[in-house]
């Protein structure tokens, strides 16, 4: 007979039978742990939480009052002989890695990633394993991430030209990770830093253990006047809403992997697209594969079916792809566009 | 070629009409010359004669990529474009980043497509080197570019129109003058920005049409707009190929609306000469004739495609010239003439000719006394081969372009049928990445039979749901296609149908598109193929 896997995909989540606990469950269960805060990952309704300390605040914040145990990074925890440990993903703060191990076998789950170190997530550290569960959301040779550097260059250049020509600027970016990424890098000699209430309320929460520059939260008494010549940032669900209708005249930019393709930021009316994401790259999934060492790989969202396949075939690997519930192909999920988490 | 490329990424990254306007305005008043006649014409759709076919440009790519081939073809499913592709995928010694836009070496436009125009003579393996070290000389928005000048269709959102107003601005030259300039089989090889913008040059127009002036639909109400009936021209909206036919010089030159000369597809025009003056252009729609009635526009179709048009095409499917306008009349341009007067010259000028021999008819133009009357002759529009009604304003000029206000069409009514989802495959442009281009069926011994294929209708929202929904319940794949569960209905509107032996359902229908999601009906009751040809006029 042969044995179970160390971590199965079931109808509620990626499970471990042998520790009875799961990761990243999207149907309520016992025991899960979760690799960050974005909602596709971090669902509600599982008697017990176990994530990083850090996050802890975040999925507190989106959740509610929830029973929750925070761990360090590399702090190990054992369960019925399983050993688990947390790794730092870079995908946004407080994101990541699950490493389970049981009996000499390492499997790791990325949960989302990405290798570039943004300033404030902490960065992506590689987890040798025997097999690993990997996103590929952006697992396409069409995805090649420039240094943010000079992406917060371009961005500080355009809300400088903007700001010349008396327009407000506003930026999309998910409030959660993009949000204050982009907050993180903006140039604060241009002018002032203004927020959407979802994003000011995550980035306070966020505040307790990370610094960002100062921002004035958007309310009803904010004038379009003092707007003029700052810089917004917002969800990507607030374009086209009466929200910004008030702050005309004003230009448009979104933040995201997705602005890799003209035809994606022409389809969503923005004026600007900035190559952003807190995803890894077709480089940075290739380079990460190879180095943690696995000679299994499962893809779990993403272009998962390309993806697997160029691993088998260019890089003779066991891969296959698993379905799972978070983040859809495209990124274009029925759900109100830009609000998933990216 | 920095500058070209840099305009088109400004072009290319806003939506505002009047900042598209500016930053062309902006480059013709600093580029050279030969910069600008190329830019015109790749603007108005003239680019070079590609030197190299796709599958080459594919594996040259890939070759230095180090991307195998059936990857680079998913990347291209999904990003919708291959000039992007191509430029996506190879490896960037420059970002995409725009503040590193100055490490590249610097030649022009023009330069560019000289060598693109040259490489057309060269030997395979030189095609080769040329593309891969320019390719990788370039920053991504440059290779870009360079990548869309050789594949064509630079859909950037710029119209001929506002390519003009932008000229018209830079040069202080007449917007419908520049339009008229720019009429015609010109290419920056034959002539120059000199010649084309700033000369007159009367030889250089003799096959010059002038710009078609287009109809928009009428608007709701439209008949309390429309004020006095009687101040109103009628006619029949005839289902054809618009065109111009020109009679300067004992030759004959037939335009279509896509600007493009047909002269040689129409061989029975030439009969014209014989009964037509020099100095005279016809309005018109060509359309299929035979047995002294209507055709349907599929017979046209035939025609369009055929590069030589054989004796027996002819005898098969023959075609005249329902002229509805006098543009030009003894060598004077009389567009600035009332409607009414220039109807009376063509009237006139056709009255006296045998139509039946020559192959030219007159657009019969029609007067009602009130706006039901006018209805009760739109209802008989299928009956007459029609698409609906024109209407035209007695005393209005002929203008240039799509404007509103003096002709209005008043299209009959679509057909319309309730089909079944069935294929799926992404778009292009603005909807890569999104399974926009759907494949519908019909109901007929209990299967779905294909029946047409439909691209637009819903609403941005509308297709996010159903990519989504299609991401979820795909069959199979194959490529960029996907067969899908049969589930949803959609009520499908199109124009015209007729039989048709190159579909699998015997049927073809003129321009379907979505008109809207039946949601509220389950599949059992989408129509029947049976329910598909009772529709056919008989």
């Amino acid at each position: 007979m042969q044995e179970t896997p160390l971590l199965i995909f079931n109808d509620n989540g990626i499970y471990c039978s042998q520790a009875e606990v799961y990761i990243d469950a999207w149907k309520p269960v016992d025991k899960c742990i979760i690799t960050h805060g974005h909602a596709d990952h971090s669902r509600w309704g599982h008697k017990n939480y176990i994530t990083h300390t850090k996050n802890v605040p975040i999925i507190k914040h989106r959740l509610g009052e929830i029973n929750v145990t925070g761990k360090d990074w590399g702090e190990t925890f054992t369960i019925n002989s399983v050993t688990f440990s947390l790794h730092p993903a870079g995908h946004i703060v407080a994101s990541s890695q699950v490493r389970v191990e049981y009996k000499g076998e390492v499997w790791v789950f990325t949960g989302d990633f990405k290798t570039e170190n943004d300033g404030i997530a902490e960065p992506f550290e590689l987890v040798k394993c025997n097999t690993f569960i990997t996103e590929c959301t952006f697992g396409l040779p069409a995805f090649k991430w420039t240094p943010q550097a000079e992406v917060f260059t371009d961005i500080n250049n355009w809300w400088a030209t903007n700001k010349t020509e008396n327009k407000t600027s506003i930026i999309f970016g998910y409030s959660l990770g993009k949000a204050q990424r982009i907050l993180k890098h903006l140039d604060t000699s241009i002018g002032k830093i203004y927020t959407h209430g979802a994003i000011e309320n995550m980035t306070n929460v966020l505040r307790e253990n990370y610094n960002f520059h100062e921002t004035t939260r958007i309310t009803r008494d904010t004038t379009k006047k003092e707007l003029l010549g700052n810089i917004v940032i917002a969800p990507p669900s607030a374009h086209g809403g009466t929200w910004i209708r008030k702050m005309v005249p004003y230009v448009t930019a979104n933040a995201s992997g997705w602005m890799t393709f003209r035809g994606a930021r022409r389809r969503r009316a923005i004026d600007k697209g900035f190559v952003l994401s807190d995803h890894a790259d077709w480089d940075g999934l290739l380079k990460t594969v190879k180095e943690t060492g696995a000679e299994k790989v499962i893809a779990t969202h993403g272009y998962t079916e390309i993806f697997s396949k160029y691993l088998r075939e260019e890089m003779g690997l066991d891969a296959r792809t698993e379905k799972t519930q978070y983040e859809e192909e495209s990124g274009e999920s029925a759900k109100k566009e830009g609000e998933v988490a990216e | 070629m920095k500058a070209f490329a840099t305009l088109i990424k400004k072009l290319d990254s806003t939506n505002k009409t009047n900042e598209k306007v500016a930053a062309l305005t902006a480059y013709f008043n600093q580029a050279n010359e030969d910069d600008k006649l190329w830019t015109i014409a790749i603007l108005s759709h003239r680019r070079p004669k590609r030197p190299v076919n796709t599958t080459l440009l594919r594996h040259w790519a890939t070759e230095i990529s180090n991307v195998p081939l059936w990857l680079f073809e998913e990347s291209y499913h999904i990003v919708g474009d291959l000039a992007e592709t191509i430029a996506l995928i190879l490896p960037t010694k420059n970002s995409l980043s725009e503040t590193s836009c100055e490490t590249s070496v610097d030649k022009s436009l023009t330069e560019y497509i000289e060598e693109i125009i040259k490489l057309k003579t060269l030997e395979e393996k030189q095609k080769k080197e040329y593309l891969q070290s320019t390719w990788l000389n370039l920053n991504y928005f440059e290779r870009f570019v360079f990548n869309k000048i050789i594949t064509g269709g630079f859909r950037i959102g710029v119209s001929q129109k506002l390519m003009t107003r932008a000229l018209s601005r830079a040069t202080e030259i007449d917007e419908d003058i520049l339009a008229y300039k720019l009429m015609g089989n010109w290419t920056p090889e034959t002539t120059t920005y000199q010649k084309l913008i700033l000369e007159t040059n009367e030889e250089d127009y003799l096959s010059k049409p002038y710009p078609f002036y287009l109809a928009y639909a009428v608007e709701n109400n439209f008949q309390e707009d429309l004020g006095n009936i009687n101040e109103w021209s009628f006619e029949h909206k005839w289902d054809g190929i618009r065109s111009q036919v020109i009679i300067r010089n004992d030759e004959v030159f037939v335009w279509s609306r896509g600007e493009e000369l047909v002269t040689d597809k129409y061989p029975e025009f030439q009969k014209f000469l014989t009964n037509i003056p020099n100095g005279t252009v016809l309005d018109g729609e060509i359309l299929p004739f035979g047995n002294n009635q209507i055709g349907n526009f599929n017979d046209l179709q035939t025609r369009i495609g055929r590069k030589n048009i054989s004796k027996a095409l002819l005898e098969k499917t023959p075609v005249i010239l329902n002229a509805y306008d006098l543009l030009e009349w003894e060598g004077e341009d009389i567009r600035q003439k009332p409607f009414s007067e220039r109807r009376k010259i063509l009237d006139t000028l056709i009255g006296n000719i045998n139509s039946e021999e020559i192959g030219l008819y007159l657009s019969e133009t029609m007067r009602f006394n009130n706006w039901d009357d006018a209805a009760n002759e739109r209802e008989l529009s299928r009956e007459k081969r029609s698409e609906g009604l024109m209407l035209k304003r007695k005393d209005s000029p002929y203008l240039v372009g799509r404007k509103k206000g003096d002709w209005w069409k008043w299209k009959t009514d679509p057909f319309t049928i309730d089909a079944v989802l069935t294929y799926a495959m992404r778009g292009h442009g603005r909807r890569a990445n999104l399974y926009t281009d759907y494949t519908f069926g019909l109901w007929n011994e209990g299967k779905l039979v294909t029946f047409a294929k439909a691209y637009s209708g819903l609403t941005d929202a509308e297709f996010r749901q159903v990519d989504a929904w299609i991401k979820r319940n795909t069959l199979e794949r194959f490529g960029p296609v996907r067969s899908v569960t049969p589930h949803h209905v959609f009520e499908i509107a199109f124009e015209g149908i007729a039989e048709s032996s190159r579909h699998k359902s015997g049927i073809a229908t003129r321009f379907p598109r979505i008109l809207r999601w039946r949601k509220d009906k389950p599949m059992e009751e989408a129509n029947t193929l049976d329910d598909l040809k009772a529709l056919i006029p008989k």
